[in-house]
């Protein structure tokens, strides 16, 4: 749900970006999303569809790199993917980990004409 | 032609939350916001702080909600100052909605503010208001695993209560293995568990609230 309010923020952007660059028309938006904060590409899309509507962005292509959760072990500072109901390091079955990847939530790059 | 952009899409909320911040601070007002599933007992857990503070904190409450204004009736009650905010739909709160009500807070009266987040352990997350500190209150029903559940939620928050402790002899809720999750993902998280039914606990989440005001 929170997807329409991430949708419309980044709809800003873009439309912030391509007028600045004079752009006519926005024809591919490049998205990184960490898996962490369960934004769904698919909503994204659905709202964008709708939001974009009338504005130099419509029927922009969306791309959407997804990052997963990573974790750094404190104990041998290695990384490792998080599990979904196991948090203990692979490596060295610590405990206590850093999140270093997964709460991504950018707009890369965008292609304008 | 390609531009880079690399720029945050909650940038906006972000700058919002920052001009939040230094109305608050210019009030030396401390802000916490708390989130948590429906009916873990964040509303149970503001009347309650209020009482422990009556006449040593002057508090003001920010109620987040779909719709009415049920909560902010209970809290006004206990002669605090209320504003409620109904997000019409939205399953969180952000900056600008919370800037929207802060004309409606008598910020030069308070030294505490209290902000309920919509019931929601996933968008609250994302969204920062402000806040000097976010605080989770999860309960013993909703069960033992949801710090695995919701990450983000867990790994951004400052404080976790685990309400509804009194509960602890009927339902399956292993407290130590709760707490293990959360410092595994979070080691600066402080957690209190507390029953706003039986006032266990919230003693010490009040003296912890009392100290990092300052």
């Amino acid at each position: 749900m929170h997807e329409l309010a991430i949708t419309q923020s980044m709809l800003d952007l873009v439309l912030e970006q391509a007028a600045k660059a004079d752009a006519k028309r926005v024809g591919k938006i490049n998205l990184v999303l960490g898996e962490m904060t369960g934004v769904v590409g698919q909503c994204v899309q659905f709202y964008f569809d709708f939001l974009s509507k009338g504005t130099p962005a419509e029927k922009a292509t969306l791309n959407f790199k997804v990052v997963p959760t990573t974790a750094k072990c404190l104990n041998c500072h290695r990384e490792f993917k998080l599990g979904e109901f196991d948090w203990t390091c692979p490596h060295c079955k610590g405990n206590n980990i850093e999140i270093v990847g997964g709460k991504e939530l950018f707009v890369e790059s965008i292609e304008v004409e | 032609m390609e531009i880079k952009v690399v720029k945050d899409i909650l940038g906006a909320n972000e700058q919002i939350a920052q001009k939040n911040r230094q109305l608050f601070d210019g009030n030396k007002v401390f802000v916490a916001n708390l989130m948590a599933s429906p009916g873990a007992g964040k509303t149970s857990l503001i009347l309650e702080t209020i009482k422990r503070l009556k006449g040593k904190t002057k508090i003001g409450v920010i109620e987040g909600d779909i719709s009415s204004t049920l909560d902010a009736e209970a809290i006004s009650k206990e002669g605090v100052p209320v504003v409620q905010i109904n997000t019409g739909g939205e399953c969180h709160l952000d900056a600008n909605m919370t800037s929207t009500a802060l004309p409606s807070v008598p910020l030069k009266d308070i030294d505490l503010l209290l902000i309920e987040n919509v019931g929601n352990l996933i968008c609250p997350a994302e969204f920062t208001l402000g806040e000097n500190i976010r605080v989770l209150i999860s309960s013993i029903p909703e069960g033992d695993d949801k710090p695995f559940k919701y990450p983000l939620m867990f790994h951004e928050a400052d404080a976790v209560l685990i309400n509804k402790i009194d509960l602890l002899p009927y339902l399956k809720f292993d407290v130590a293995a709760f707490s293990k999750a959360i410092k595994g993902i979070n080691q600066k998280a402080v957690i209190f568990p507390v029953s706003c039914t039986t006032g266990e606990g919230i003693d010490e989440w009040v003296s912890w609230l009392l100290e990092q005001i300052g």
